[in-house]
This record gives C-alpha cells, sequence and structure tokens, in this order.
C-alpha cells in the first residue's frame, strides 16, 4: 500500500546468493543460453565447432569449478535465502555436490556421443530431409559442405539447459524450485527425442508420446504440490517435515500430496507402474540422446525423490513405506519380466532401466546414512553402464541405420570382439555379476534396505536380478556362441568421440567394480541440509 | 481498507469479489443481448470467423493436407514470450524503488534471457511470414 501512494518504501530484503556454491550451475545455464546465440548469428557451417566447443567447455568447467568448491574448505549450506527465511531455496549440501558431479561427468560423456559425426553422416541429428537412408541413397547430389554441416546443432544448448535443470533438481529445497527444475530438464528433453525425425518417423512419436505424458505427470506433481502447501502452509520441504510432525491436522492433504508428487518424481526415474513411456522413448529418440536421458534423468529424478522422502517425509515414513515397496515390486517385476519378451536392443536396455528403478526405490526407502550413499552410489554406476551400453548400441549398423533387433547381434563376437567384449562387460555389469559396479551397487542397496528391516523386499529384489541376468546373459551368449547373420550389420569403428565415451564408461564401471571404496566414500560424506 | 468494518467480519473482506463477479457475469449477458439487437449487421467473410482473424479451423484448409500452417504458432508462441516479460515488468516498475539495485539487475537478467530467445527467432527467420 505504502508504495502504491508513493510513500516510503519499505526495502526487501535482498536474498544471500552464495555465488561460489551454485557456480557450477550458473556456467551451465549462461553456456546453454550463449549457445543460443551462437545459433543465431553464426553462420551454418561454423555452428557444429563452436557448439562443441562451447558446451564441452563449460560442462568441464562446471566440473572444475564445482572440484574447486569440493576440495575448499566447504559447509553444506543452502543459498538463495530471503533476508528472513531459515533456508534458501537451493541446497549445496554433500549429496546435492555428488549428484552435481555425477551428472557433469555424464552430461559430458553424453555430449560426447551427441557431437559425434563420424559413426553416421551428418550425426544423429540431421537437420535436412535429403539425408534420410546415410549413404544409401541421394547423398550424390549434396555437396560435401552440406554433409558436413548437416547436423541440427540445437542439440548442444538443449543439452545444456537439460543438464543445468536436473543439477537444479537435485538441489531443489522448496517445492516450487523443485517444480521449475523439473520443466528446466524435461521441456529440452521432449525436443531432444524428436531430432531425429527427419531420419525416423519414430522419432516424432517418441516425442509427442513422452510430452504428452511428460505433461501428465508434471501436471500430478503440481496437484501433489497444491495438497502439500494446503497442508503445511509453505512449499519448503523443511516447513512440510515441521508440519507433518507437531500436529492433530488431518494426514489426508499430506499423503494425497505425497501420493501425487510422488507420481510425478517416479515418472521421471521411469519407475514402474509409471514407466509406459520408457520403451518407446528409449527406441525412438536418438540414441545419443537416449544415452543422456537413461543415465542422467533418472540421477536427477532419484535426486529429487531421495531429497524429497528423507527431508519432508521422514517422521511418517511408517505410513508410506508400504505404498512405495508395492511400486518397487511392480518396478522390478516389469523390468525383469517384460525385459525377457523385448526382441529390440533399445527396448530390452529400456526394460532394465525400469527393473534398475525399482532397486534403486528400495535403496531410497532406507532413510538412513546407508541408504542414502548407497543410492547415490547406484546411481553414479548405473550413468556409466548405461551410458556406455547405448554408445555401443550406436554403433551396430547396417545399410538401413542402427541395428537394434537382437537377431542382427548374432555373432557379433566373430565380427568384431572388442565391442563385443566391451557390451559383455556392459550387460554384466547391468546384470550384477561380481567386480562390476553393478554388483557393488546392489549389495550396498541391499545391504542397507537389510539394515533397516526390509528383508522381504530384498528377497523379491534377489529373485528380479536373477530373472533380469538371463536377458542380459542372452545376449552375450548370441554375441559369442551363434553364427553370424550373413547379411548382418557391420560394426562402424566410432570416431575419437564415441570412442571416449564408451571407453570412459566401461573403465568407470570396472573400476568402480573392483575398487568401489573412494566413491562410496565421497557418496556417504555428508547427509541432506535443510 | 483493512481496517473498515466490513473487513472485521471475516468474509466481509470477499464482498468486493463478489461483487466484481456479479459485475462480470451481468456485463458478459448484457453484452451478448444487446449487440445483437442494437449493432448493424453487415456479413462478410471475415465477420463470420471466430475472433475476426486468424486461422480458419473449420472445415480444414485444403492447402497442406488439412494442416495449420507453424507460422501462426511462432507469431503466437512470441507473443506469450512478450506477454511474459510484460507481466513481470508490472510489478517491478511499480516496487522499483523497494527492491533495489538486486531488484535491477535481476530484472536485467530476465530481459536479457527472455531477449535471447527473440534474437534467435529473429535471425533464423520467424518473423519472416513468406
Amino acid at each position: 500500500m505504502d508504495l502504491a501512494q508513493g510513500g516510503p518504501a519499505t526495502a526487501l530484503g535482498v536474498p544471500s546468493i552464495d555465488v561460489a556454491a551454485v557456480l557450477p550451475l550458473l556456467i551451465v545455464f549462461t553456456a546453454g543460453a550463449v549457445g543460443v546465440l551462437l545459433e543465431a548469428v553464426l553462420p551454418r557451417n561454423q555452428r557444429w565447432p563452436a557448439q562443441v566447443a562451447l558446451s564441452l567447455t563449460s560442462v568441464v568447467g562446471a566440473g572444475v569449478a564445482l572440484a574447486v568448491y569440493v576440495t575448499g574448505d566447504f559447509e553444506s549450506t543452502t543459498t538463495f535465502r530471503a533476508e528472513e527465511a531459515s533456508s534458501g531455496a537451493l541446497a549445496v549440501d554433500t549429496p546435492a555436490l555428488f549428484l552435481w558431479g555425477t551428472l557433469l561427468v555424464l552430461g559430458l560423456l553424453a555430449l560426447l556421443l551427441i557431437a559425434d559425426r563420424s559413426v553416421e553422416p551428418g550425426g544423429a541429428f540431421v537437420s535436412k530431409a535429403a539425408l534420410r537412408g546415410g549413404a544409401a541413397g541421394g547423398t550424390d547430389t549434396l555437396t560435401k559442405e552440406q554433409t558436413f554441416t548437416g547436423m541440427q546443432t540445437e542439440v548442444f544448448p538443449l543439452t545444456l539447459f537439460a543438464l543445468g535443470g536436473m543439477m537444479t533438481f537435485c538441489a531443489a529445497n522448496d517445492l516450487l524450485t523443485m517444480f521449475i527444475a523439473l520443466e528446466v530438464l524435461s521441456l529440452p528433453l521432449y525436443l531432444m527425442c524428436g531430432l531425429a525425425r527427419r531420419r525416423r518417423l519414430i522419432s516424432q512419436e517418441a516425442a509427442v508420446k513422452y510430452f504428452l505424458l511428460g505433461a501428465f505427470a508434471s501436471a500430478f506433481f503440481l496437484y501433489g504440490l497444491g495438497l502439500l502447501y494446503g497442508y503445511a502452509g509453505s512449499v519448503k520441504l523443511a516447513d512440510i517435515a515441521v508440519a507433518a510432525q507437531g500436529t492433530d491436522r488431518s494426514d489426508t492433504l499430506l499423503f494425497a500430496g505425497l501420493g501425487l508428487l510422488a507420481i510425478g518424481l517416479l515418472f521421471k526415474g521411469s519407475v514402474g507402474p509409471f514407466h509406459t513411456w520408457t520403451p518407446d522413448v528409449y527406441q525412438g529418440a536418438p540414441t545419443p540422446v537416449t544415452a543422456f536421458m537413461a543415465a542422467c534423468t533418472k540421477v536427477a529424478a532419484f535426486g529429487g525423490l531421495l531429497r524429497v522422502l528423507t527431508v519432508s517425509f521422514e517422521s511418517t515414513s511408517w505410513e508410506w513405506r508400504s505404498v512405495l515397496s508395492v511400486v518397487a515390486v511392480v518396478s522390478m517385476a516389469i523390468g525383469a519380466i517384460l525385459g525377457l519378451t523385448q526382441r529390440d536392443v533399445k527396448r530390452m536396455i529400456a526394460y532394465s532401466s525400469i527393473a534398475h528403478a525399482g532397486f534403486l526405490v528400495v535403496g531410497a526407502m532406507a532413510l538412513t546414512e546407508d541408504g542414502l550413499s548407497a543410492t547415490l552410489f547406484y546411481l553414479l554406476a548405473y550413468g556409466f553402464t548405461t551410458l556406455a551400453a547405448f554408445g555401443v548400441v550406436s554403433l551396430v549398423r547396417d545399410s538401413s541405420g542402427e541395428a537394434t533387433d537382437l537377431s542382427a547381434w548374432a555373432g557379433l563376437a566373430k565380427r568384431s570382439p572388442l565391442v563385443a567384449a566391451t557390451f559383455t562387460v556392459l550387460l554384466l555389469a547391468l546384470a550384477g555379476i561380481p567386480l562390476t559396479s553393478g554388483f557393488v551397487g546392489k549389495f550396498a542397496v541391499f545391504e542397507a534396505a537389510l539394515s533397516d528391516g526390509m528383508a522381504p523386499l530384498v528377497v523379491i529384489a534377489l529373485v528380479a536380478s536373477a530373472i533380469a541376468a538371463f536377458y542380459y546373459l542372452r545376449v552375450v551368449v548370441l554375441m559369442y556362441f551363434s553364427e553370424p547373420a550373413p547379411d548382418g550389420p557391420a560394426v562402424t569403428v566410432p570416431g575419437v568421440f564415441t570412442t571416449t565415451a564408451i571407453a570412459v564408461g566401461t573403465i568407470a564401471t570396472l573400476v568402480l567394480g573392483i575398487v568401489p571404496t573412494f566413491a562410496l566414500d565421497w557418496a556417504s560424506a555428508g547427509g541432506f541440509v535443510f | 481498507m483493512p481496517d473498515t468494518a466490513t473487513a472485521a467480519s471475516g468474509l466481509g473482506t470477499y464482498l468486493p469479489l463478489v461483487l466484481l463477479l456479479l459485475l462480470s457475469f451481468g456485463f458478459a449477458v448484457f453484452s451478448v443481448t444487446i449487440a445483437p439487437l442494437v449493432g448493424p449487421k453487415r456479413y462478410n467473410r471475415q465477420k463470420l470467423q471466430p475472433y475476426e482473424c486468424g486461422i480458419e479451423p473449420s472445415p480444414q484448409p485444403v492447402a497442406g493436407g488439412g494442416r495449420i500452417p507453424v507460422k501462426f504458432y511462432l507469431t503466437g508462441m512470441l507473443f506469450i514470450l512478450f506477454d511474459i516479460e510484460m507481466v513481470f515488468l508490472y510489478p517491478y516498475a511499480v516496487a522499483a524503488d523497494a527492491v533495489g539495485m538486486f531488484g535491477f539487475i535481476a530484472v536485467t537478467i530476465f530481459i536479457v534471457a527472455i531477449t535471447i530467445p527473440y534474437v534467435y527467432e529473429w535471425a533464423r527467420g520467424g518473423l519472416e511470414w513468406d
């Protein structure tokens, strides 16, 4: 009122912002914005080098900023805090920093896969319909320049925006920030799924499905947010926890809110029964984008879920835990059993990701320090493995593009022993065989769940792992003990970008399986602050 | 305003809101009934379209296999861009002296961030109709 009447202005407080803590976020978002400008001002043939240089340097730069902050004398804190508020909008605590590091490394590898143009003429994101079919037809009419610059370079700023959204999502300390971050990470992903539509129409189908279902899930999240605000009178995670502890209010709003909120989060993490988009989108999206989605979105979604459950709903855990157990069982069962019937490699890995999401829910439900660190480690390990696996999938090609049908993979070891061996290591890691990161991750998660009194769930999880191991091993058997088809696919010799991404992912899978202690120590360095 | 007698009696605070609701409803009914009675009736092709402008959603346009040109949506998105910018700039303009330098920097960043997609659309030909 004072303001409207021109009276003395009551100055609003300036929120405190810890720039050093959020520098990685700022770098990624600024680079995304600069990338959009580059798209606008640069001529066509300079866009690819400029965008690759910008996005790779910015992600590395953000990683360096993160490393400097972490090795310095840092304290877990919240920032973007209004003057009189108890906590800020972003929590830069040890789990958030661990997840940021995970996201930046995985994002960098995914960017390498996206930037590669050696396995497919013009890259996976062709901007001209004329390039459809690659070398099979029509290319002789193209000039060298058209082939060279055929890539739709918008994918780089989009990736950076999605990455920034994921990082914000992991650190969001109130539900509104979390929702905004959810949209910032989702909208670029919808677009990226459709970027191969000039080459394969199924890419467009994937984008539409993901967009419609994703918007639906966001609406659930928002509804849950509204109900929780009605219950607690605040969107802050810590305030919801306080409200849930000491009141005689009806719990209806609280649990209805949590349920709807959880649906939004579980959808993003592709946890069954909210998984229906996963196989179609993983199959349809360009393979580098699928790699990015499978690795990074899962990290972000479970980072957010962990924070919400631990900070806001720890005191009521005995009421919702049984519900979430059912979700975990359903997810593991769907992933393990439906995965058996898949004939397509990308769909098979998609169902595997649904099963893994079930294991992750088991870890996230154990609201102990062990549960937190085990889940964080699992996310790191799974991210590396699945990213490298999709990298390998992009190499096996026939004249019509990627040969993702399992029959085409028969006898691959005879044609290309190295690729087959790499893929075998990754499949064994997904199955959770010892000496791979998958084993350590599963072991840590199941141990944490056992010590928190979830023995029945662990038994079911072990059965599900055993069933899922069958379809991973089936591919290994197919690659090694089958005769190659006479007109089978060729294995493209990848360029340096894809080679690096696959090599780093595979080596990390082995290192985290053989000497996991250092990463487990990082993951258990501290808990959430709020 | 807050300390009047009506405001003190709980729900009385909402009286202006109810009045506004009644007023807008009455205005809508009045406009819809009075317009056909007193207005001139000179029909033409444009007049028969919804909003008297824009794309005809029905029957489907023959050209392009029943598709609606994407150009309309590019312009529409641009409108939303500036619409949202305005929505945020109004409260800032009213409270500019209260939020001080921090507010100024925040709004500057906001304007820059919103200008970037505009530059992109302009440079990449989104504003060229044909």
